[in-house]
C-alpha cells in the first residue's frame, strides 16, 4: 500500500510499504477513505517530537471502512463505515473506564521511554512517535486499529466524509478544550489559534453558554473564518498587542478562560520569540511556550487556562508567579476522544454542527509532501488539508 | 508454610522486620543489600532459622562482590492492575503461564505443588535451565520461590498481591534476584536482561497487566513502515 512516511525535519515521502495485518485479537484493519493533516502533525513534520524515526508512517485523524477484524471483535463487521479516535484506548483499564482514554495504561507497548521521561504512561496515538507507542499512522491506504471493539464509532452512509472525519480528532479536542473552561453564564473565552481545533473550541464554548468568544491568530483568513463560522470577535496579534486588546475587550478584567489551540510551535513577536526560536534550534528547550506565557498574563484572576495544543518536552521562562498569585487553574491533556465522539456525531446528525467548513484543501495521498508544505506555510489560505488515499 | 499470628509472636524481631518490608511499601532491595533475597524468603517460609545462615557470608564471597564479580541482578517493580486479587493470584500461581508475558522465559513446566522446571532464553539459541521450589504460598496474597541447590543460575523471587484502595484493583509487587553463574555463562546471562534489567522486568510486569486487563498484549511488531 501507499503510506506517508516521515524522513527528516520537513521531509515526508509517499512510499510503498507492506499492508498492515491483524496482530492481536482485538485488532481491525480499516481501509482509509479520508485522513487529515492535524496541526500537531506539523510538530512531527518539523522534527520537534522526540522518538520519531525515519520511515515511520504518520497521521492520526482518519475514517474509513472495516475490511478485516480480529477474532476478538464482535461488534464490528466488514463493510462498516467508521470514524476512529486518534488516541488508542484499551477500554478496560482504570483510566479508560473513567473516560480518561488518552491516559490509557495498556495501549503503549514502548511505555518505558515515556515512563522515564514523564514518570507515567499515557495512551498511544497513531503515528505519533515511539514514545507514544510507535503505532503506524493513518495517512495510508490501510491502517491497523487496535482495541477496535471500543471507541470506534459507526457512522451512517449518507453523510460526506468531510462532515464526519473531524470527529476523529479536531472536534473532540476543541470540545474538551471548552469543557475544561467550566464555562459560566456571562463568561468570555479567549482562544489562541484559529486552526480546526481552535474553530471547534470556539463553537463549543458558545454551545456551553459563553457570552463572548475572542479569537487570536495572525492569519487574516483564519480570523475571518472564526468571525464567520464561530461568531468570534477577533484579534490579529501582528497588528495589535493581544494582551492589551484582551484587557480592552473585557472591561480591564481579562478573559475568564483561555484556550491554547496552538502548542509548542507558537509564534510570538519581538525579542521573546527570537529567544524561543533560538533556544529550540539549539535544543536548549524543546517547546516554544509563547502562548502559555501570554495566557498566564492575560487571564483574569481566578480564571482557567485550558491547554489543548501539544507540548512535548520542556519550556522555559514561564511566568509562574503570575499564575500562582492570580490563582489560575490549569487543565490540559491529549483529548479523550472516545468520551465525546458519540455525542459529537449526534450533533452532526441533528444538524447542529457542520464541521465541513474548515476544509480548505483536498489532495490525493500521493501529494502528501506538497500538502504538508501548504499546511505548514499556510499557503493559499490553508486551514485544513484532507488527504484522499 | 504459613505464618499464623501465634507464630508471629514467637519470631525474632529480624524476621518481623523483613516481613514488614515485604508486606509494606518500603523498597525491599534497600534492605537486601546485605542478605540475599533467597535467604530472606527462606527465613520467612521456614520460620527464621535459616535466616541466620543466609547472613553469614564467606569472606571470599564478600571479596568477589567488592570487586564486582558475581554481582547479583536484583530488581523490584510494583504495578496496579484493575482486576481482583484472586484472579491475578490464580493466573500467576500456575507458573506455566509466566512465559506468556515474561519474554526472558522460554517455558516453565510444573512438576507438582512445590517443584517446577524453568527454561530461560539465552542468545544464539542457547538456553539456561533450573529447577525451582515454591517456598511460601499464601492464597491470594503472596508466592515466593527459589531455585534448588545446584542450579546453573541461582535465583529467587516473590510476587505479592494486595488490594488497592478505592476499587483501583490490585497492587502487584514483584521482586527478583538472579546470581549470574561464573565463567562464560555470565556473559550469556547478562544479555538475557540487557543493559537495564529493571526496565525489562518492568516491561514484563506491564505485559502481565495488559494481558489481565485488556486480554492481549499491545504490540507494534510486524506492522508496516517505510524503513528499508
Ligand atoms: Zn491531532
Ligand atoms: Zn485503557
Amino acid at each position: 500500500m501507499k503510506a506517508v512516511c516521515w524522513y527528516s525535519a520537513n521531509e515526508v515521502r509517499v512510499e510503498s510499504v507492506p499492508d498492515p495485518t491483524i496482530l492481536n485479537p482485538r485488532d481491525a484493519i480499516i481501509k482509509v477513505t479520508s485522513t487529515a493533516i492535524c496541526g500537531s502533525d506539523l510538530h512531527i513534520y518539523g522534527g520537534y517530537i522526540p522518538t520519531v524515526q525515519q520511515g515511520d508512517i504518520i497521521g492520526h485523524e482518519f475514517m474509513g471502512e472495516v475490511v478485516e477484524v480480529g477474532q476478538g471483535i464482535e461488534n464490528l463487521k466488514i463493510g462498516d463505515r467508521v470514524v476512529v479516535p486518534s488516541t488508542i484506548g484499551c477500554g478496560r483499564c482504570h483510566y479508560c473506564q473513567h473516560d480518561m482514554w488518552s491516559l490509557c495504561d495498556n495501549s503503549n507497548p514502548k511505555a518505558w521511554i515515556e515512563e522515564k521521561l514523564f514518570g507515567n504512561i499515557t495512551s498511544a496515538i497513531y503515528g505519533y512517535s515511539h514514545m507514544l507507542g510507535g503505532y503506524a499512522g493513518a495517512q495510508a491506504e490501510y491502517v491497523r486499529v487496535p482495541f477496535a471493539d471500543v471507541g470506534v464509532v459507526k457512522v451512517p452512509p449518507d453523510l460526506s466524509d468531510e462532515m464526519l472525519l473531524f470527529i476523529s480528532d479536531a472536534i473532540p479536542t476543541g470540545y474538551m478544550g471548552a469543557e475544561f473552561c467550566d464555562i459560566q453564564p456571562g463568561d468570555t473565552v479567549a482562544v489562541w489559534g484559529c486552526g480546526a481545533v481552535g474553530q471547534f473550541a470556539m463553537i463549543s464554548a458558545y454551545m456551553m453558554g459563553a457570552e463572548k468568544v475572542i479569537a487570536i491568530d495572525r492569519f487574516p483568513e483564519r480570523l475571518e473564518m472564526a468571525k464567520k463560522y464561530a461568531k468570534a470577535e477577533i484579534i490579529n496579534y501582528e497588528e495589535v498587542n493581544a494582551g492589551e486588546a484582551l484587557k480592552e475587550m473585557t472591561g480591564g478584567r481579562g478573559p475568564d478562560a483561555c484556550i491554547d489551540a496552538v502548542g509548542l510551535e507558537a509564534h510570538g513577536v519581538g525579542i521573546e520569540d527570537f529567544y524561543d526560536q533560538t533556544k529550540q534550534k539549539l535544543k536548549l528547550e524543546t517547546d516554544r511556550p509563547h502562548v502559555l506565557r501570554e495566557m498566564m498574563v492575560a487571564c483574569r484572576k481566578g480564571g482557567t487556562l485550558s491547554i489543548m495544543g501539544v507540548y512535548g518536552g520542556f519550556v522555559d521562562k514561564i511566568p509562574f508567579g503570575a499564575a500562582f498569585n492570580k490563582g489560575l487553574t490549569f487543565r490540559m491533556g491529549q483529548m479523550h476522544g472516545q468520551k465525546y465522539m458519540h455525542l459529537l456525531l449526534q450533533l452532526v446528525l441533528d444538524g447542529k454542527l457542520d464541521p465541513s467548513f474548515v476544509v480548505t484543501h483536498q489532495l490525493p495521498l500521493e501529494q502528501a509532501p506538497r500538502a504538508y508544505e501548504i499546511f505548514q506555510q499556510k499557503l493559499d489560505n490553508c486551514v485544513k488539508v484532507v488527504l484522499k488515499p | 508454610m504459613t505464618l499464623t499470628s501465634g507464630d508471629k509472636q514467637a519470631e525474632a524481631s529480624d524476621l518481623e522486620r523483613w516481613a514488614s518490608l515485604i508486606g509494606g511499601g518500603a523498597l525491599v532491595l534497600m534492605g537486601l543489600r546485605q542478605a540475599s533475597l533467597r535467604g530472606v524468603l527462606t527465613a520467612l517460609a521456614g520460620g527464621g532459622l535459616i535466616y541466620q545462615g543466609a547472613t553469614k557470608r564467606s569472606t571470599i564471597q564478600q571479596a568477589q562482590e567488592a570487586i564486582g564479580l558475581n554481582k547479583p541482578i536484583k530488581v523490584e517493580k510494583t504495578v496496579t492492575i484493575n482486576k481482583p486479587t484472586e484472579e491475578l493470584y490464580r493466573y500467576w500461581h500456575n507458573f506455566e503461564n509466566l512465559p506468556t508475558f515474561m519474554k526472558h522465559l522460554k517455558s516453565v513446566k510444573v512438576y507438582n505443588e512445590k517443584r517446577s522446571h524453568w527454561i530461560a532464553n539465552a542468545p544464539l539459541g542457547n538456553s539456561i535451565e533450573w529447577d525451582a521450589d515454591i517456598l511460601e504460598d499464601r492464597e491470594n496474597e503472596f508466592i515466593s520461590w527459589a531455585s534448588v541447590e545446584g542450579a546453573d543460575v541461582e535465583n529467587s523471587g516473590f510476587v505479592r498481591f494486595q488490594p488497592a484502595p478505592g476499587n483501583r484493583g490490585t497492587e502487584v509487587k514483584v521482586v527478583l534476584e538472579y546470581n549470574p553463574p561464573g565463567g562464560t555463562l555470565t556473559a550469556i546471562f547478562a544479555k538475557l536482561f540487557g543493559e537495564e534489567p529493571e526496565q525489562q522486568i518492568g516491561d514484563e510486569l506491564r505485559r502481565f497487566k495488559m494481558l489481565m486487563e485488556a486480554g492481549e498484549i499491545a504490540t507494534t511488531e510486524g506492522q508496516p513502515s517505510g524503513r528499508k
